[in-house]
């Protein structure tokens, strides 16, 4: 086509920058990962080399195992980012439904009412947070994170769902009133299953931070039979500071699960971001 | 007369969201500014008025605190301004380009940084930069330059600007994204035509492509500094609460953070941690103001 803005020795040098950034990006990731497979010998040794049958170990494992109660962190990990995302999900689009498809009295204002929590950070009102889940005896339970994080990605969420559930067909809608059905199954069995895609977006963009979330789970569910995965391997980790074979399997431990779901979800995520809806 | 009868599916649409939201973040946000007007004085709360700002800002035990925070924070914010976004620009504009081959690899692995939580980055290059183990210096030795090495994380003059840097490693996947996605939306027309008057290879992302991308780059100016004024985790997981070494990286969410839930020896103050808060609060709405009304309503914008 048109070769004016194509020159051979320019793709080279694009690759040799992305090629260095991306070493950048991964090494400490891989450096762990390596790492934690090795006996202490080795890791000072040889840091940078793979292990190999005289230098392979799961000590650090094994360690890992015994004295932290990782599944259960896991567990709790899973339970208030997998709650939370349903409510974020289910109430965002019952919100975003009634702002998109009503017209009443306080729309508008409704609307920029449930905006203001896009910009202005959940943090800010960590005092009082706590204050309320200590009088309401909530602290110390996942329903404490699980109402944090769904009240933390609702407003997004509104505003995503909104706009997609605009596109949705007037005529579909106005069929299904003519053949009686209630305003409830329109939403529940047509609209949503046409913004599915949407919703998909909202979750993984949700998804990563929840997971990752150390400040909420520090100070509202600091017990351990409540510590997320976050910050289990955070109080580990502090705990176990000079034995490095736990250190380095603890954080790979911490890494794997993210990793997982990244490979699963990242087309989905990067396609979320770039149709952007960030706007 | 023929009042339309109140439409009750729209209350039941609108409840859930609407409560949640209200009670646990729109009140509590109200309640923490509320908080910051008391001090407690035998066990009861007190109304002092502004009494908490005035120490916070005046007390010298308090205010060499909060401003240093402050001071750290403006810090923080300007090293992910000057290299985070334009790396990020810099890679959406490598990938972005029509004829690169496996860009969605190098799209997908830059981006793994951003998904992996603070505690792992921030143990994972303490482990890296440490001393002890030798990464850092070793790496620095192959190409010559061992005598840079410092033990960066824990000399005072150099840890914040390191953690700074550490952070812009995890999240410049994020306005590498923005703006890929902003630079995809620029329809090729208006780059051909471009080429037809002699603009091309880098002279066309100056001339064409950036001034179409500005609105982009606003949105990751303010999500940056949103992000960056409540910044809490990456400290705390690396540097621990008191922030060290001697409070040099100490941000305002660490600060406030010690503060109302206390630390070792000092007790927690909600009080003051709230005032805290508001401080932070208004820090953030001045900049989201200063962005909505007088960047994004002067930003020209192209009609693509």
């Amino acid at each position: 086509m048109n070769k004016a803005r194509h020159n051979p020795l320019n793709m080279v040098a694009m690759h040799g920058a992305l090629i260095l950034y991306t070493l950048i990006a991964l090494f400490p990731v891989f450096v762990i990962l390596i790492n934690s497979f090795k006996s202490r010998r080795a890791i000072f040794r040889e840091p940078l080399a793979l292990p190999n049958a005289d230098s392979f170990s799961m000590i650090g494992y094994e360690t890992v195992m015994k004295q932290g109660d990782f599944f259960l962190y896991f567990q709790n990990s899973m339970i208030v980012t997998v709650a939370s995302l349903s409510f974020i999900l289910l109430f965002g689009a019952m919100a975003a439904y009634a702002l998109s498809e009503y017209q009443f009295k306080g729309n508008l204002i409704m609307g920029l009412y449930l905006a203001l929590g896009i910009m202005i950070p959940i943090r800010i009102g960590t005092v009082a947070i706590l204050e309320m889940m200590v009088a309401t005896g909530l602290v110390n339970s996942l329903w404490a994170l699980i109402l944090v994080y769904t009240a933390q990605g609702l407003p997004l969420a509104v505003f995503i769902l909104s706009e997609f559930m605009r596109q949705v067909s007037d005529d579909l809608k106005n069929a299904g009133r003519i053949d009686g059905l209630s305003e409830y199954t329109i939403f529940f069995r047509l609209v949503l299953p046409l913004v599915r895609p949407a919703m998909a977006t909202v979750a993984v963009f949700n998804m990563i931070p929840i997971w990752n979330d150390l400040w909420f789970p520090l100070i509202l569910a600091p017990a351990e039979e409540t510590k997320t995965l976050t910050l289990g391997s955070q109080v580990f980790i502090g705990q176990f500071v000079t034995d490095w074979n736990a250190v380095l399997s603890a954080l790979s431990m911490a890494i794997l699960p993210v990793l997982v779901l990244y490979v699963i979800f990242s087309r989905q995520l990067i396609r979320g971001i770039t149709s952007g809806a960030v706007k | 007369m023929n009042r339309p009868r109140f439409r009750w599916h729209i209350l039941v649409f609108l409840a859930p969201a609407v409560l949640v939201y209200t009670a646990v973040m729109i009140f509590p946000l109200f309640n923490t500014l509320r908080l910051a007007l008391y001090t407690e004085i035998d066990q009861s709360r007190v109304f002092v008025g502004l009494q908490n700002f005035q120490t916070l800002f005046f007390d010298p035990i308090w205010s060499e605190q909060f401003w240093n925070a402050l001071g750290n924070n403006f810090w923080f914010f300007l090293i992910h301004m000057l290299v985070q976004n334009p790396i990020g620009i810099a890679l959406a504009a490598l990938l972005s380009h029509p004829r690169l081959r496996f860009a969605a690899l190098y799209r997908s692995a830059i981006f793994i940084p951003t998904i992996l939580s603070f505690v792992i980055v921030g143990f994972a290059w303490k482990l890296i930069l440490s001393p002890i183990w030798g990464i850092a210096p070793s790496m620095l030795d192959a190409v010559g330059l061992k005598s840079l090495f410092a033990p960066w994380l824990g000399k005072e003059e150099y840890a914040l600007t390191t953690l700074a840097l550490v952070s812009v490693w995890q999240f410049v996947g994020i306005p590498m994204m923005l703006i890929y996605a902003a630079l995809l939306t620029i329809p090729e027309e208006i780059l051909e035509a471009g080429e037809i008057d002699g603009i091309t290879g880098t002279a066309a992302f100056w001339k064409i492509k950036l001034p179409l991308i500005l609105p982009s780059i606003g949105i990751i100016s303010i999500l940056t500094f949103v992000g960056n004024f409540n910044a809490f985790d990456l400290i705390y997981a690396s540097q621990g609460a008191l922030a060290g070494p001697d409070f040099s990286t100490d941000i305002l969410g660490t600060f406030m953070y010690r503060t109302f839930f206390g630390f070792q020896l000092q007790l927690g103050d909600p009080h003051m941690g709230s005032a805290i808060a508001g401080a932070m609060f208004a820090i953030i709405l001045v900049g989201v103001c200063i962005y909505l009304f007088g960047i994004q309503t002067r930003m020209r914008r192209y009609q693509l």
